[in-house]
């Protein structure tokens, strides 16, 4: 379904290359896309996308079992920084085997497009997702302009 | 004709099979612990609803499956992802004494919880130890 979206950002000739830089970068710990200032490294809890359309720019975080309400979500000028903390209860009388979930403090800090409007921010949490919705401002949307 | 149509059903699922091991999965991270009763294993699932996630267990294996669905508009173009690809799937490999049958599968907020039960006989036990 979002490989459409996120999966496929290139065309076929440039996809094989990608593919190919991809599975360097995996190797060699870089990610595909030229770093953000603010990227982190892989397997940073919680992993984020983040896509948009000329109305909106939606973010989504991938955080399963959040209380979402303790969630710390904030907006300055084109900056989304959102942070929380999950805690896992650890069973006393169980011998662990694996302990792969992120347990502790976390916060990212997203940049987003110029045009966004700090004003017009919607969030839900569903089924493990947190997504955040930014309205970006009418002003800089692509126009028609009909050639008379 | 049966026999020809019976080579290209096979065929056909080989080739499925071969694009579904090279297919690019979400390895879900998990918790797995063992108390005196059971062994539970947590996976984080975020996206995955019930209906499009797939448990499945019997003698040999645990396998835990699910498609996750995001709400994203038309048009929509990607600016970053961490995440490109949206099938999860993990399989363990499960030893006899556990009871198959007996599984328990719980989902909530993306978090699958997963318990099996242990069979009676192999419940541990306390020994006490006898001190003259």
């Amino acid at each position: 379904m979002f490989e459409n979206y996120f999966g496929g950002l290139d065309t076929d000739l440039f996809e094989q290359f990608r593919r190919l830089e991809s599975e360097m970068g995996q190797l060699f710990g870089h990610s595909p896309w030229p770093a953000g200032i603010r990227a982190v490294q892989r397997g940073t809890f919680p992993p984020i996308n983040v896509g948009a359309t000329p109305e909106r720019v939606d973010v989504y975080l991938f955080a399963a079992g959040l209380d979402a309400r303790k969630l710390d979500l904030s907006i300055q000028q084109n900056l989304l920084s959102v942070s929380g903390s999950r805690r896992i209860e650890a069973n006393e009388n169980a011998e662990y085997y694996r302990r792969e979930r992120y347990d502790g403090d976390f916060r990212r800090v997203i940049t987003l497009p110029d045009d966004v409007d700090p004003e017009r921010v919607d969030a839900r949490y569903r089924d493990g997702v947190l997504q955040i919705t930014i309205q970006r401002r009418e002003a800089t949307r692509p126009r028609q302009i009909t050639v008379s | 004709m049966t026999t020809n149509q019976g080579v290209a059903a096979s065929e056909s699922a080989a080739i499925e099979k071969k694009a579904r091991e090279r297919e690019t999965v979400l390895v879900p991270a998990v918790d797995i612990f063992e108390d005196a009763h059971q062994i539970t294993v947590q996976a984080e699932m975020p996206g995955v609803s019930k209906d499009k996630l797939n448990v499945q267990a019997d003698r040999n294996g645990l396998l835990i499956e699910g498609d996750m669905e995001i709400d994203m508009s038309t048009g929509m173009a990607a600016l970053y992802a961490d995440l490109q690809t949206t099938r999860y799937r993990r399989s363990f490999v499960l030893s006899g004494e556990l009871e198959t049958e007996r599984i328990e599968a719980s989902l909530k907020d993306g978090l699958l919880t997963v318990r099996i039960p242990k069979r009676v006989e192999f419940r541990t036990r306390k020994i006490k130890v006898n001190v003259p």
